[in-house]
């Protein structure tokens, strides 16, 4: 090649960096302007996936918009099923949970009593594998195996199989409807950051149902978030909007006193 | 006998340097306030955080950060937040080298039983059964007996199980145990507690092998 000629490769690569810069819909915006058409298209019978871990990270404004809609007829898949009068306890009041899919149900006194006189479905799953089952939708993986539950009752009529001595029980991925997640910070492209222990399930069930709807504190232009301080990219989020009046309710406020 | 500070004081000495803990709810979450402070640990929470700290002083409290328990915590220098989904798989790739939990009955064949009373208490396994099905070193902190005096030392675990065979080391407030192919071999008794006394709390088969000494807290 003659001096100062450039190969084709690198030619055909220079030039789309050039021209790539002059784009204009090289970000995909996801907003919507509200709760109500973040949760467009949600109807009775559905099956949704629900971030948060006890009230902590939880998606308050989708809720609180399901409860307005009177969705009936619902499968949740969620880590816990909040208390008596806040979180998914505001459905149950309202009969509109058809099954709940959760590793512990402990705070919630309704939750209890619609169980154990059966107007309530309940599958409990190791909450290990709860994340997993949700991570699995995420990545495109069927099923996985895991060794929680081998031999107890989660692993009644499972197929369980030993790797290198040790039993494992497989577990498929969930399906759902949609996900209802909430994050801190997010931006127009879906990006999501979240806080301290708030993230929880939330990153697991972005991008594993066929719609993800991001729920955030604060909503910034694209471009305001570092690139690298990002925990979930926006392709796994269709749908995002700035919540409002979040309560954050503490369920244990523990302290200690200053010596 | 021990009241629930001694055993978690006890259970405290079995945190070696360098270990990741995790502190399942009740009397595990007390072994943090005994652990040696020459010794380096950290606490992981399997809701997503490692390098747990104390209790935030008042008026500090923080709703995004809460231990397993839902309670409002702190964080040391070195903690770092993750998701369930990688908080699991800390657990169950056993990069956690000590597991402390809680139970209401144990086998002699190391069968655990904590999550479900059928008719009457169904709460969850949360992560109770991930954590038993993976973790390498299991310490149960429990009562010997129930509120009605019954061994919770079994020889069959009669309710639902939790895990099969992976309990490795019982402390109660009468003793320090370890599950042995043989049954439940008596390390340690509690102070003032005799040999005999351990024997009638226990209905799984309890091997003594010699003297039995009196633990050290």
């Amino acid at each position: 090649m003659a001096p100062g000629t450039i190969s084709l490769g690198a030619f055909l690569f220079k030039s789309y960096f050039q021209t790539i810069g002059k784009h204009k819909n090289l970000m995909i915006n996801k907003t919507v302007s509200d709760v109500r058409k973040a949760l467009e298209g949600v109807s009775d019978g559905m099956t949704f996936m629900l971030g948060g871990f006890g009230l902590c990270g939880i998606p308050e404004n989708a809720i609180a918009e399901l409860v307005r809609l009177g969705t009936k007829d619902i499968t949740c898949i969620s880590n816990n099923a909040g208390v008596d009068d806040f979180g998914l306890g505001l459905l149950l009041q309202k009969h509109q949970i058809k099954k709940m899919i959760s590793s512990y149900v402990g705070e919630n006194d309704e939750f209890e009593r619609q169980m154990l006189s059966g107007e309530l479905e309940v599958e409990l799953t190791p909450q290990g594998t709860l994340a997993e089952k949700c991570r699995a939708a995420q990545a495109g993986f069927p099923a996985f195996y895991t060794p929680a539950g081998y031999g107890t009752e989660v692993a009644e009529g499972k197929e369980t199989r030993e790797f290198d001595g040790k039993m494992y029980v497989l577990e498929p991925a969930y399906k759902a409807d949609f996900s209802f997640v909430k994050a801190w910070k997010g931006d127009e492209a879906g990006n999501l950051i979240f806080k301290g222990t708030a993230r929880n399930f939330n990153p697991c069930m972005c991008g594993a149902a066929k719609i993800t709807v991001a729920e955030v504190e604060e909503l910034f232009p694209a471009g305001s978030l570092d690139p690298n301080e990002i925990h979930i990219p926006g392709i796994f989020v269709q749908r995002i909007f700035q919540g409002e009046r979040y309560e954050k309710r503490i369920e244990q406020r523990t302290v200690r006193t200053k010596a | 006998m021990l009241d629930k500070n001694g055993i978690a004081k006890r259970i405290a000495r079995e945190v070696r340097d360098g270990y990741y803990v995790n502190l399942g709810i009740g009397i595990p979450t007390l072994v943090a306030n005994f652990v040696r402070d020459d010794i380096s640990v950290e606490f992981q929470s399997e809701n997503g955080v490692l390098g747990m700290g104390p209790f935030p002083f008042e008026g500090e409290e923080d709703a995004d950060i809460i231990n397993a328990g839902k309670q409002t915590i702190t964080t040391l220098p070195g903690a770092s937040f993750f998701d369930s989904a990688m908080s699991f798989g800390m657990i169950r790739g056993q990069h956690v080298h000590l597991t402390i939990l809680g139970a209401m009955e144990v086998a002699e064949n190391g069968d655990i039983a904590n999550w479900k009373i059928p008719g009457k208490m169904v709460k969850g396994m949360g992560g109770a059964m991930d954590l038993v099905a993976s973790a390498e070193n299991i310490i149960v902190a429990m009562m010997h007996t129930n509120k009605a005096g019954e061994s919770k030392l079994l020889k069959r675990c009669t309710l639902p199980l939790t895990g099969v065979g992976c309990v490795k080391k019982i402390v109660t407030n009468l003793a320090v145990l370890e599950v042995t192919p043989e049954g439940f071999k008596l390390l340690e008794r509690a102070p003032g507690i005799s040999v005999d006394e351990i024997r009638q709390a226990t209905e799984g088969r309890l091997v003594v092998e010699g003297d039995i000494p009196e633990m050290k807290i």
